[in-house]
């Protein structure tokens, strides 16, 4: 048989195709990567083990509330601008004076750091059924701006790092230094 | 200069196109890989809220979401502007949260059935009532770890804002 040498195959149309693929992937699919703040819900209380948990002393504990107008109000009687609730929480969380109003501390063993006075604070964030979501995530950040905040500033004095830079046992030992303590309150209906 | 201007055949070449399959291709595997598939079509509007310490939601899998929002304009008509709950691709009722929960849990392998994550996708413009009913009703389905969307934002303008 004679030799037939194959055609070459025309790969003009191999960019159309790549194009509509291209263009079939920019469609159908999103870039964003979704951020947020993360918060942990506090398991559903059984009924009988209710009331012990509001038992809590009550130097250790900041209330923040935002009522239906979107102010924010700090332990019910203060009312405070949201540019200055991130400096309220710092100072409540640790307590610079030792003002007996203000939250005790516990001495805690942790790895890294050795013995540390570990601030007993929660804040407890309340709003009403009208406040606006936007005013909510507001109060959310700034108080999370608080601890992050809060536990940079310790990342820098012990480890001369920013918290972000730290290495996994480290940042563990800054969050047990400085735990994140922000509850949400029941609902009241 | 009429002697310079040669015509025929030595006029520049057609460039060569035989590389253009290549670069598309290259965007083509450069989207594949940094983008991912829309999952749910939005019949909410989502105008999400703005915040400095925002961490990103890394683990795709792990994370199901819940919409809450006015209804999009083309659907305002048929069922009002009321704050609805979005999930998957239909309005729900806070009731069928729970359900949605054990199904969405029911998809993960055992070991990550403890880090599911809900995200929710909240526009701003919501009153907190309908948040916290379905934050009960999250508690309720013990799916603890929730995610607030919000976008990123620097110090100035989430003070301005």
């Amino acid at each position: 048989m004679a030799k037939r040498s194959t055609p070459e195959v025309n790969a003009g149309s191999m960019a159309d195709i790549a194009f509509l693929l291209l263009i079939f992937y920019l469609v159908t699919t999103t870039m964003n990567v979704d951020s947020g703040i993360m918060r942990t819900l506090p398991p559903l209380a059984e009924q009988n083990q209710k009331q012990e948990d509001v038992k809590m002393n009550k130097r250790n504990l900041l209330f923040v509330s935002i009522n239906s107008r979107d102010k924010i109000l700090i332990n019910l009687k203060d009312p405070v601008g949201i540019e200055n609730l991130t400096e309220r929480a710092k100072d409540f969380i640790m307590n610079p004076t030792n003002n007996s109003e203000m939250p005790e501390f516990e001495e805690v063993e942790i790895n890294l750091l050795g013995k540390r006075r570990v601030s007993k604070a929660v804040i407890s964030l309340q709003n009403t059924r009208f406040t606006s979501y936007s005013m909510y995530i507001k109060v959310q950040n700034e108080l999370t701006r608080a601890y992050n905040e809060l536990r940079d500033n310790l990342a820098n004095k012990e480890f001369s790092k920013s918290f972000a830079n730290l290495d996994e046992d480290q940042q563990d030992a800054i969050r047990k230094a400085i735990p994140l303590r922000i509850s949400e309150a029941e609902p009241k209906i | 200069m009429a002697v310079m201007k040669k015509k025929g055949s030595s006029g520049t070449p057609p460039i060569s196109t035989a590389s253009l399959p290549d670069i598309i291709f290259m965007l083509l595997f450069f989207f594949m890989t940094s983008t991912t598939m829309r999952e749910v079509e939005l019949k909410v509007k989502t105008k999400l809220p703005v915040g400095t310490e925002v961490q990103k939601l890394e683990n795709k899998s792990l994370i199901s979401y819940i919409y809450i929002g006015s209804p999009t304009k083309t659907l305002q008509k048929q069922y009002g502007d009321r704050p609805r709950i979005q999930l998957n691709n239909d309005y729900k009722t806070k009731t069928e949260i729970l359900e949605y929960v054990v199904a969405e849990r029911e998809k993960l392998s055992e070991a990550d059935k403890p880090l599911m994550t809900i995200s929710l996708k909240v526009d701003n413009n919501v009153r907190m009532g309908i948040i916290t009913e379905v934050k009960q009703e999250l508690r309720k389905a013990n799916a603890l770890k929730l995610c607030y969307v919000a976008g990123k934002a620097t110090l100035k303008d989430f003070y301005e804002q």
